[in-house]
């Protein structure tokens, strides 16, 4: 392939004639040069066009000409000159494009603003209500699957204890034993002042065993597995696997949502125990090496002066933890729509809404518990 | 010599793992033709338009495309040969987070300096050359039918007026009419562009109606390759099945 010639045009007027005459390679690659010029080009009268010394020419330079020759005259015009393929592609191309152009309406800032708002609101509440609807649909399939265990998928529920429990396990107690080192050393830091390090330990026993334990968990879940389930069941949702299993007879709400319901229920209280007894570990570490409380005292002390209570206030929390996790993820992998983008934006709704209901649910427990008295 | 053949195959051997889905393979296609290339399910026609465009590596023999050796170029040289093919996949494979004109302008943006204001012109006019309606520009792929989807990724594959067109399985799936208009759709743009085309299809009707030559795939390798009357002669059992089965025999009625 030679390299292109660059594209030149010249227009002649004469009294009732108009020629323009187009000459080296226009194409998809060297159009682009004369397209600023040609498109100021005016005139009236019938147009010819001569076509004797143009090189290549592909869709695009046709595309450019048939434009201009529009743009000079309404009638259409005559071709002269001779060319490979210049009549037909012109020709080809004039008639697809023979098309009236749709109009778009136009929107004023205010009103497109206020239609936002509207619009914005009533997702809130659409959304809102589909949430409580999903709740309920997922209760009531999740509670008769329980009162009926051989319908139950047992293959699929092992499956998810094992990816989102057992290889979680790791990350959590890796997290959480950091989470105590950290908070040991910030509260000896403060409680040093006061000559009363030994504290150190009701604070990692009040802190691990009440919130961070059981917080931690539920957040490294609705990062970790919150996401895999919506991009599982996005993609299902994406690829027709979910209305395939419809058409079945098989319940997408069956079939993948209670068993991820249930297992998640079933492993994070396990996954928080774990947390919790890695945080006190780190806590443990912390009061050895740095503080000089003995492993021996740390846990001796913890026993007498921490309440059991305590255990079983985060402990309570954890089952919760795991089932919104699990409902939201399960909620928006099932609203994903048809494109790779709508599997992005609800998976990172789904992460999002997640943390965001783990923090507001341990806040209403800490009230809660607060006005109980525990 | 190579002016003649746009693509030489010789001797071409692809493999997955140890799985030998090509050996011996060697095919010619001639510059502005529309060869077909058929075979039964599973006999690497896929693999084959994968190996030529170098989505596969060979695993022995040469593929020469525009006279070229693919493994041999450099980076720029390759992006050249890019330039002057369009692949149109099975199911599309348009992007779906892009609209159908911005599927049509993602090749013209990489590879042209064409303005954005002439890009949307020319990606609007290859939407509407591909049998679409204006208003499919806007869409999104996952709004469209299937067969706007192919016509679509075939306004994608044209977006750069390419010599030589890949077209795996174009009318899979479509209803017999419209599968009819994207054959004579097919036929109009060669003939206006003077393109080659590599077409991969199971259907017979498909091959009757714009065909010149037919590429027989089987055991390993090109089994004939000629036109159809020259095909419906040859001695082979999966041939003969093919032309003669009641498919075969119905699209020869018309």
């Amino acid at each position: 392939m030679a390299n292109p010639n660059t594209p030149e045009f010249a227009l002649e007027t004469s009294d009732e004639q108009t020629v323009l005459r187009v000459s080296g390679d226009w194409t998809v690659r060297t159009v682009q040069i004369v397209d600023e010029d040609l498109r100021a080009l005016e005139s009236g009268a019938g147009v010819t066009l001569d076509v004797s010394g143009l090189g290549q020419l592909d869709t695009a330079g046709a595309f450019v000409i048939d434009r201009t020759l529009r743009q000079l005259s309404d009638a259409p015009a005559d071709i002269v000159g001779d060319h490979r393929n210049a009549e037909n592609l012109i020709g080809q191309v004039h008639a697809v494009t023979d098309v009236d152009e749709p109009k778009r309406p136009a929107h004023g800032g205010l009103v497109d603003m206020l239609e936002r708002t509207g619009r914005g609101f009533m997702n809130m509440l659409s959304e809102s209500r589909d949430m409580l609807a999903f709740l309920g649909e997922t209760l009531v399939t999740t509670f008769r699957l329980v009162l009926t265990p051989w319908k139950l998928r047992w293959t699929s529920i092992v499956s998810v204890l094992e990816e989102a429990g057992l290889d979680a396990m790791p990350i959590i107690a890796f997290l959480s034993f950091f989470v105590g080192m950290v908070v040991a050393f910030i509260g000896a830091t403060t409680l040093r002042d006061l000559g009363s390090e030994v504290f150190v330990v009701e604070l990692i026993g009040f802190a691990m065993l009440r919130e961070l334990g059981v917080m931690m968990t539920g957040i490294v879940l609705a990062g970790r597995t919150n996401s895999s389930f919506t991009a599982q069941i996005g993609t299902m949702k994406m690829r027709q696997e979910i209305d395939a299993m419809q058409t079945l007879g098989l319940k997408p709400m069956d079939v993948l949502v209670a068993p991820r319901i249930l297992a998640m229920v079933v492993a994070t209280p396990v996954l928080a125990f774990v947390g919790t007894i890695a945080g006190i570990a780190g806590g443990v570490m912390v009061g050895w090496m740095a503080l000089d409380i003995n492993p021996a005292l740390f846990l001796d002390r913890l026993q007498s002066n921490v309440p059991l209570d305590q255990f079983w206030v985060g402990m309570s929390k954890a089952p919760v933890f795991g089932f919104v996790v699990a409902l939201i993820a399960c909620r928006q992998g099932l609203n994903v729509g048809g494109s790779v983008q709508s599997l992005g934006s609800k998976t990172t709704t789904s992460v999002v809404q997640a943390i965001f209901s783990i923090i507001v649910i341990d806040a209403l427990f800490a009230i809660f518990y607060m006005e109980m008295g525990i | 010599m190579t002016d003649d053949f746009i693509i030489r195959i010789r001797d071409l051997k692809t493999a997955y793992g140890s799985h030998v889905v090509h050996e011996h393979l060697d095919l010619d296609i001639r510059r502005g033709e529309i060869i077909g290339i058929i075979g039964p399910s599973g006999c690497g026609k896929s693999v084959l338009l994968r190996a030529i465009t170098g989505l596969k590596e060979p695993a022995a023999g040469s593929i020469e495309v525009f006279g070229k050796r693919l493994e041999t170029l450099d980076a720029e040289e390759r992006a050249a040969v890019e330039r002057s093919w369009g692949v149109m996949f099975q199911d599309g494979a348009l992007f779906s987070n892009l609209t159908v004109r911005e599927n049509v302008m993602v090749p013209m943006k990489e590879h042209t300096e064409l303005s954005p204001q002439l890009c949307r012109e020319l990606a609007d006019m290859k939407i509407l050359m591909a049998g679409l309606h204006a208003d499919a520009g806007p869409k999104f792929p996952s709004d469209l039918s299937g067969g706007m989807r192919k016509r679509a990724a075939l306004a994608r594959a044209l977006a750069l007026d390419p010599e030589l067109l890949f077209l795996d399985e174009p009318t899979a799936g479509l209803d017999p009419i419209t599968a009819a208009n994207f054959d004579a759709l097919i036929r109009d743009l060669q003939r206006a562009l003077g393109l080659t085309v590599f077409l991969v299809t199971h259907d017979v009707d498909t091959l009757h109606a714009t065909c010149d030559r037919i590429a027989v795939l089987g055991e390993k390798r090109v089994l004939a390759v000629g036109t159809i009357d020259e095909l419906r002669a040859f001695d082979h059992p999966w041939v003969q099945e093919y032309f003669g089965g009641p498919r075969g025999r119905a699209a020869a009625g018309h």
